[in-house]
């Protein structure tokens, strides 16, 4: 493992575009695997840890051999456990904490722990750990923050009944002909918008930091706008990502309110190549949106405060 | 009370979680003074000063949601940590997330609106340069800017809060609450844990007066029974 890189130094914050089609983004464990909804505007929803989980694997998948990208969170199911890495250059490093180890103080051995551990482990270094090294409370905060993804407008999930032309027992095979029945839950189509943010002291300070660099920051990126593409399966449908756009602040604090950089992002209806605002009554005849094609994203750029870039990565 | 701050937090979805339900995480009816002092430390905190929490308006009715997640029930044990860190190998050292699956629900707020109202006081650790004014403004220019030292958040981090300054002049907002919702006994809540004393949790009985949880109040009313 290399050096400990210097962490983020600007804060960041991006609005993510992504949708479905035909398919069940999150499944809600409370209603039957019923995609998720806002009861009180039947908007979908995504949990902020479903997209953790896939920006997670992406990484796995996308650095399966760079040191400092093991992922602590794993699927069993999908990450190749068996190669042997290069643990030659761990090794030297690894010798040296074990002389630090010596160190009388507990707090100092607990925090050796926490860095050599953000150091090998992308998903701790993003998002943070809670990890049982007692003095400093346990936990490591990650500067990564994702909150709940919503759709844009409501949507409507349907139920499809399918058949299996094989059963599973010989019992099931006798009393039902060899033929059984499931059900999937999709959603015809729906956009949905995710906000996140980055606290670069999070990342680059001297205690708390996690050393969260750029080139991870990078990464994190990367893995937005990828991380659809190898999440195929027979319940996702074609799910995908259609727009990143990144704030970057020119320090580490911020250089404005993240509510007015958010609000800068605007989702509209395309309906007869006319864009209209979501809720408009104009749109009270217009067929439901069925494709990307029926949205438009516009960003206000505008007056941007000082200090604030805007990225498309 | 001359430094004295106030903060207009708000969110589409909180979770300040009860202690005694944290396993199927239900939430406080508002947010409890000791998460309302995590937002302030989380925009400006040194070691020289403690934020003291005065007041919390409630501006929008209480209303909550339930949401289940699968979630990963262990935690990263610092003695693997350490033997895998003595041998220079990973192996084993990561969860399982399938091994390790809970399905726990959050009943959580929506949509929620607050003024957090708030002063500093000086601790032990304040060095010579550490005077009142300058936290205070320290604060008040963060703020107002919309500068964090990182993202505050409604009891838990995936509900991140957004923030604005009440300036001295600014009149507090109006509350949407409805009559009899204004004035409510909320029950013994969580005031905040004793870092200094082990880590306890204090708690003090909880009344909405006209929308607003005097917490200053409440507690000497706590203490005086």
């Amino acid at each position: 493992m290399a050096e400990q890189q210097a962490g983020v130094a600007r804060r960041h914050e991006f609005v993510l575009f992504f949708d479905v089609a035909n398919g069940n983004p999150n499944g809600d464990p409370d209603a039957g695997n019923l995609p998720r909804l806002d009861p009180e505007t039947n908007k979908g929803l995504v949990s902020d840890v479903a997209l953790k989980r896939k920006i997670r694997n992406y990484v796995a998948m996308a650095r399966p051999d760079a040191p400092g990208h093991e992922i602590y969170m794993r699927e069993g199911a999908t990450l190749n456990n068996e190669h042997k890495r290069a643990w030659a250059a761990v090794m030297p490093e690894a010798t040296k904490a074990e002389e630090l180890k010596k160190l009388p103080r507990n707090e100092a051995k607990a925090r050796e722990l926490t860095r050599w551990m953000c150091a090998n482990f992308w998903d701790i270094r993003a998002f943070g750990a809670v990890m049982t090294t007692g003095v400093n409370a346990g936990q490591v905060r990650g500067p990564v923050q994702i909150a709940f993804a919503s759709s844009v407008e409501p949507i409507l999930p349907l139920e499809i009944s399918i058949t299996r032309m094989a059963a599973t027992t010989e019992a099931d095979a006798e009393a039902k002909g060899g033929r059984t029945m499931g059900r999937k839950h999709i959603v015809p189509y729906g956009l949905y918008r995710v906000h996140g943010f980055v606290s670069a002291p999070l990342a680059s300070h001297p205690v708390k930091g996690t050393g969260f660099s750029d080139a991870d920051l990078a990464l994190l990126f990367e893995a937005l706008s990828n991380m659809f593409e190898h999440d195929r399966s027979a319940a996702r449908g074609e799910m995908a990502t259609r727009k990143l756009i990144v704030f970057r602040h020119a320090s580490a604090l911020g250089n404005a309110q993240a509510q007015s950089l958010f609000d800068r992002v605007k989702t509209w209806r395309v309906f007869k190549d006319q864009k209209h605002q979501l809720g408009d009554d104009k749109l009270d005849n217009a067929p439901p949106a069925r494709s990307f094609a029926d949205y438009a994203i516009t960003i206000d750029r505008e007056k941007l405060p000082e200090g604030i870039e805007i990225i498309e990565p | 009370m001359s430094y004295g701050v106030r903060l207009r937090v708000w969110g589409d979805r909180a979770c300040f979680t009860r202690p005694e339900m944290k396993v199927e995480r239900v939430s406080y009816d508002l947010m409890t003074p000791s998460a309302a002092r995590g937002v302030l430390e989380a925009i400006h905190w040194k070691p020289a000063i403690r934020w003291v929490v005065d007041k919390i308006h409630v501006l929008k009715p209480i209303r909550f949601q339930s949401f289940r997640r699968n979630e990963v029930g262990a935690k990263a044990s610092a003695s693997n940590a350490a033997s895998a860190m003595k041998n220079g190998s990973l192996c084993d050292l990561g969860i399982i997330v399938e091994d390790n699956r809970q399905q726990r629900a959050t009943m959580m707020l929506v949509d929620v609106d607050y003024v957090i109202e708030a002063h500093f006081e000086m601790t032990g650790k304040a060095q010579a340069g550490d005077t009142p004014a300058k936290h205070a403004s320290m604060f008040n220019r963060r703020a107002a800017a919309g500068q964090c030292f990182h993202r505050p958040c409604l009891g838990t981090r995936e509900f991140a809060a957004e923030f604005a300054l009440l300036g001295a002049d600014d009149p507090a907002p109006a509350s949407e609450l409805k009559g009899e919702e204004r004035d409510r006994d909320l029950g013994w809540i969580l005031h905040d844990i004793d870092f200094v004393n082990g880590k306890t949790s204090r708690f003090f009985r909880a009344r909405l007066n006209d929308g607003v949880l005097d917490v200053q109040k409440c507690l000497a009313e706590t203490s005086a029974t």
